[in-house]
């Protein structure tokens, strides 16, 4: 497997294509998809509804197979974990303490308990939750627990995380602080991301690049550069004047595709 | 407002108590003025007389003996494969769909139907009524340990397939505590059924035993035996029980 540092590259998908058969109906989601994600990037994926943004990332994630084309993830380690996913719905088990949620990844790989302990207290005080360790998910909000599952994949030090609407179910204010959260923690790590959003303005906010998808079949309809500084924050950034440009721009063409439904 | 409601637990928990107590009054009433025959059903004091003579000459103790072995063996011997079973029946597909027409077929025959049969093999004795029994446990807690395993949400399979849990991480980590709250719906009802069982095979099947001892005071006409008999066993249905649920709570430490 050839290393990620010589040729820039973290992720390159070519030709991609994934069609769901249910009986004799056959669904085009994705088709053709060519796309290279530069090594420490952060990219964030928006289109209309149902055009296989979730499809794209469960395939990344190896949850769902393409049908052609192919992916790779290029390897920095051979013993890190390939990817980890931080889902949609609320994803972390019931029958474990937060603790014992955060550290899931390190468990299943047979990581030492004294590094696991060094991991899982550092990710845990980034997201603000390391008082809560012992609590259980019934005990938690929904920003809480959505904080446990991002400080589940960090901790898991995966090669690339991948984001399927983290945020999309919390309110308002919660969303926002756990946007810059998670933009503090991944500029003091660098991950690849690849991260997938209903909302224009958190994926200029969050992202290097903004990819916008077409409607089914999903393709890449056209990738806008986010020359943004870093770091960002939302206060700032609501009076930029690039930034308003952008999210029109990127809104411009989501738009085309909604209306084209 | 924590304190109003502590005070409606303890209300509730007067209530709870009244209604027991208010069926037995009426129950001596009636029987003492008899509205009802009290040849069939003597008055609570009566019963009560009889619980004490049976105490006092160590028998009810050996009845009650035998009947907790029985329950408990059979309960064990029942609930462990069912457990084991279902979760694997619930983790493989391949094995789901070989045993579920077993299964199917064999759910409804009612399972005292079949001591007779094991009675030829095995003869009269513990070994007899313990099989019958765990026979008779088995079903409800594979039932629940496999609908508990294949109602896990989705969601979680994909954590850990996300995460590489395989084998016995995953099933120590998903399908165990996944499908423990359904296990345990299943292993209350497994105890009622292995009352259930314990006392009809003893009917016929046993020399000791409360289900004997009903049955024989029965033969004999012995009324306030016989009540005690059943007193006893609802009494230890309600002590397993409330057993099984005490574990439950420790246990499942993450339910509300």
């Amino acid at each position: 497997m050839s290393n990620s540092e010589s040729s820039g590259m973290k992720i390159v998908i070519k030709g991609l294509g994934k069609t769901f058969k249910n009986g004799k109906q056959e669904t085009n989601a994705l088709t053709n998809i060519d796309l290279a994600v530069a090594n420490g990037e952060f990219l964030c994926i928006v289109g209309p509804s149902g055009c296989g943004k979730t499809t794209l990332l469960r395939i990344l994630a190896g949850l769902e197979s393409a049908t052609s084309g192919e992916v790779n993830i290029l390897r920095d380690s051979q013993v890190l974990p390939l990817n980890t996913m931080v889902f949609q719905e609320n994803s972390i088990f019931p029958w474990f303490q937060v603790w014992d949620n955060a550290a899931y990844g390190l468990r299943m790989r047979g990581i030492s308990r004294e590094e696991e302990q060094a991991t899982v207290s550092y990710f845990l005080e980034k997201v603000g939750i390391l008082e809560f360790k012992d609590f259980y998910p019934y005990q938690l909000s929904g920003g809480m627990k959505q904080r446990v599952s991002i400080a589940r994949a960090f901790a898991n030090k995966p090669e690339i995380l991948l984001m399927d609407e983290p945020f999309a179910a919390l309110d308002e204010q919660n969303k926002l602080i756990l946007q810059e959260e998670l933009l503090s923690i991944w500029e003091q790590n660098r991950k690849t991301v690849v991260f997938i959003t209903h909302s224009i303005d958190e994926a200029v906010f969050l992202g290097d690049r903004v990819l916008v998808m077409t409607a089914r079949p999903g393709r890449v309809k056209t990738i806008v550069d986010v020359p943004l500084p870093r770091p960002r924050s939302i206060e700032e950034l609501k009076g930029n004047a690039l930034y308003r440009d952008l999210t029109k721009q990127i809104w411009h063409s989501v738009k085309e595709e909604v209306r084209g439904l | 407002m924590m304190e109003e409601r502590a005070g409606q637990n303890k209300k509730h928990l007067v209530i709870s108590i009244m209604s027991p107590i208010l069926v037995l009054v009426i129950w001596e009433v009636f029987s003492r003025l008899s509205v009802v025959d009290s040849r069939f059903l003597p008055p609570p004091t009566r019963v009560f007389v009889a619980l004490i003579s049976t105490i006092a000459d160590g028998v009810l103790f050996i009845h009650m003996k035998a009947t907790l072995f029985r329950v408990l063996a059979g309960f064990f011997c029942g609930a462990v494969p069912a457990v084991i079973i279902g979760i694997i029946m619930g983790l493989a597909g391949s094995v789901r769909a070989f045993m579920r027409p077993l299964i199917i077929i064999s759910y409804p025959v009612p399972k005292i139907a079949l001591f007779p049969v094991v009675m030829l093999f095995f003869g009269l004795g513990d070994f007899s009524n313990v099989l019958i029994v765990s026979v008779g446990v088995f079903f409800p807690v594979l039932y629940n340990t496999l609908g508990g395993v294949t109602g896990i949400h989705r969601i979680y399979w994909d954590v850990a397939a996300n995460f590489s849990a395989k084998g016995v991480k995953l099933f120590l980590t998903v399908a165990l505590p996944g499908a423990l709250p359904s296990i345990f719906t299943g292993l209350k009802l497994g105890i009622g059924m292995s009352l259930i069982t314990t006392v009809v095979t003893e009917y016929v099947g046993a020399r000791e035993g409360l289900g004997f001892m009903i049955w024989f005071s029965w033969q004999v006409f012995s009324v306030g035996e016989m009540f005690v008999g059943i007193g006893v066993i609802s009494v230890i249905g309600f002590v397993l029980t409330t057993l099984v649920e005490k574990l439950e709570r420790i246990v499942i430490p993450w339910k509300a």
